[in-house]
């Protein structure tokens, strides 16, 4: 557990997920959740938690962003807000 | 100012950076327009939710929950050896699995070498089960673009409403 | 307006009334929290008896598969069921056979690896890397004893392999590797193997999901190895409906349904 790694860590968390939920081109917002879950498998790697992480990283990370780059690109990619 | 840091902002700061992603998460469930805005607040929402519990289980020094020596460590002081892994020569410093004769957690419990195992298993469910439906979410969401031509929550409830002043 | 002025107000309450329950945690990495080590005076918690007692009952070092595998099988089992039923839902939802739809935006169809001579790197790289893939995820399955791993994470990378494939190429090419029908099967299938090793022990006369009742089929010494060999099938009837479950996912989402054009 060391402070000074978590303290960076979770403040790039919350900056993620706020510009995730904020930009309006769709795409960057899938690519930048990606970019979240590996930060979250990093975080729960340093804890002690190495099962969890290989599970995020493969599924949040990996086929959770693809999952929504695909329904991205079937449907708008823009959004209003 | 360095005590006010080491009691108050030490201990929890992490679970105030959980509550603040678990909020981040929420507004944008509700507040957002666009329907996979709300899916991807949701599945932030899920993630906070996962680290808190796994963070219940760290324990300061502690290794992985995967045991190394496994012949060392789980038979203390028993040979090791082709009569070894025999469950009625456990050492008599080991006491029957019972709760209430087990040792009270004293200091130094060899236990406190690993993590705790249990919130990992628990939250390892949570995962796989949040990306399965996150998936019927997704298909959901292809199936209203299909039918109204948008992901507008505003446009939709217009769409609808006119849908059924018309029938 | 209205939303979001009401999201802001409750997410403020929820958010300051969470801040204060958060004062009452144990610190956060405490050994002695009643999570880790239970209550004083009281009963330890169960976390102690897995890591003290559970290798030599199950034989397997890693404390997260035999906890999930074997002491919580029954919470996995039915995981298993509703990532099945998940697909079968997303099935239900969007598949149309038939139908041509060409609707508003039409999903584009490349073609295929084998025959384009444009996207040759990408046909080339793809073919080297899915081999690679899959056979670390089948070690990664195989080695969950011993090892961070298991069959979730190995079920997934041998789906994210097949994805890999559709990305590169073209739906059909991965199709023609893992059809429809063959992932609809793997998967039942899956869910059949778990289920099967549950009911076997009831009827050698044991409890559901009891593997130590398995000694006498799987031919071990004791009722531990029965245990860690029952895992390891576990973990494979996991492998196999996760694998075809998230590429089903994945091939009903990027076609819209038809399996016809698609990423």
């Amino acid at each position: 557990m060391i402070l000074s790694f978590d303290i960076i860590i979770l403040i790039f968390l919350i900056v993620a997920a706020i510009i995730s939920l904020n930009v309006k081109d769709l795409l960057s917002s899938a690519m930048i959740y990606g970019i979240y879950g590996f930060l979250i498998c990093l975080l729960w790697a340093e804890m002690g938690a190495v099962d969890v992480a290989f599970t995020e990283a493969t599924v949040g990370a990996g086929v959770s962003t693809v999952l929504f780059i695909a329904t991205i690109l079937n449907t708008r990619r823009k959004s209003s807000d | 100012m360095v005590e006010f840091f080491l009691n108050t902002v030490k201990p929890h700061f992490n679970f105030w950076v959980y509550v603040i992603l678990m909020m981040v998460g929420l507004w944008s469930l509700i507040a957002k327009n666009n329907l996979i805005k709300k899916m991807m607040g949701l599945a932030i929402f899920q993630t906070a939710i996962i680290l808190f519990y796994v963070s219940l289980g760290v324990k300061d020094g502690a290794t992985i929950p995967v045991l190394e020596h496994y012949g060392d460590y789980a038979e203390k002081a028993e040979p090791a050896g082709p009569d070894a892994s025999k469950p009625a020569s456990k050492p008599a410093s080991k006491p029957a699995p019972n709760p209430a004769s087990m040792p009270a957690p004293a200091a130094s419990n060899p236990a406190d070498a690993f993590a705790n195992p249990v919130p990992h298993v628990l939250m390892l469910t949570a995962i796989v089960v949040g990306v399965a439906t996150l998936g019927v979410a997704l298909a959901l969401c292809e199936m209203i673009f299909k039918e109204f031509d948008t992901l507008e929550e505003d446009e939709l409830l217009r769409k609808i409403k006119a849908l059924h002043d018309d029938a | 307006m209205n939303p979001k002025i009401f999201a802001s107000i409750a997410v403020v309450i929820t958010g300051l009334v969470l801040l204060y329950g958060v004062s009452d945690f144990p610190t956060f990495g405490d050994p002695r929290s009643p999570a880790n080590s239970g209550v004083e005076g009281g009963a330890p918690s169960t976390s102690l008896y897995y890591i003290n007692e559970s290798y030599s009952a199950t034989k397997v070092p890693n404390l997260v598969t035999s906890v999930l595998a074997d002491y919580r099988s029954y919470d996995t089992m039915f995981e298993t069921v509703v990532v099945f039923a998940a697909g079968m839902a997303i099935f239900a939802i969007l598949r149309c056979v038939g139908k041509d739809d060409g609707a508003v935006v039409a999903p584009q169809r490349k073609s295929s690896i084998d025959g384009d001579h444009n996207r040759i790197i990408v046909g080339m790289t793809c073919r080297l890397a899915v081999p690679v893939v899959q056979i670390f995820a089948l070690y990664v399955i195989a080695h969950g004893h011993y090892s961070p791993g298991g069959g979730f994470q190995g079920g997934v990378m041998l789906g994210a392999s097949f994805i890999l494939i559709a990305l590169a190429g073209n739906l059909e090419d991965a199709l023609s590797r893992l059809s429809e029908r063959s992932y609809m099967a793997l998967a039942a299938l899956g869910i059949l193997i778990y289920a099967g090793f549950g009911v076997l022990p009831q009827v050698l006369g044991k409890n559901f999901l009891d593997y130590g009742a398995l000694q006498k089929i799987l031919l071990t010494d004791g009722p531990e190895m029965a245990r860690s060999h029952s895992m390891l099938g576990v973990e494979i009837g996991v492998a196999l409906t996760v694998m075809s479950i998230m590429f089903a996912i994945f091939a009903n989402l990027s076609s819209r349904g038809t399996l016809k054009g698609g990423l």
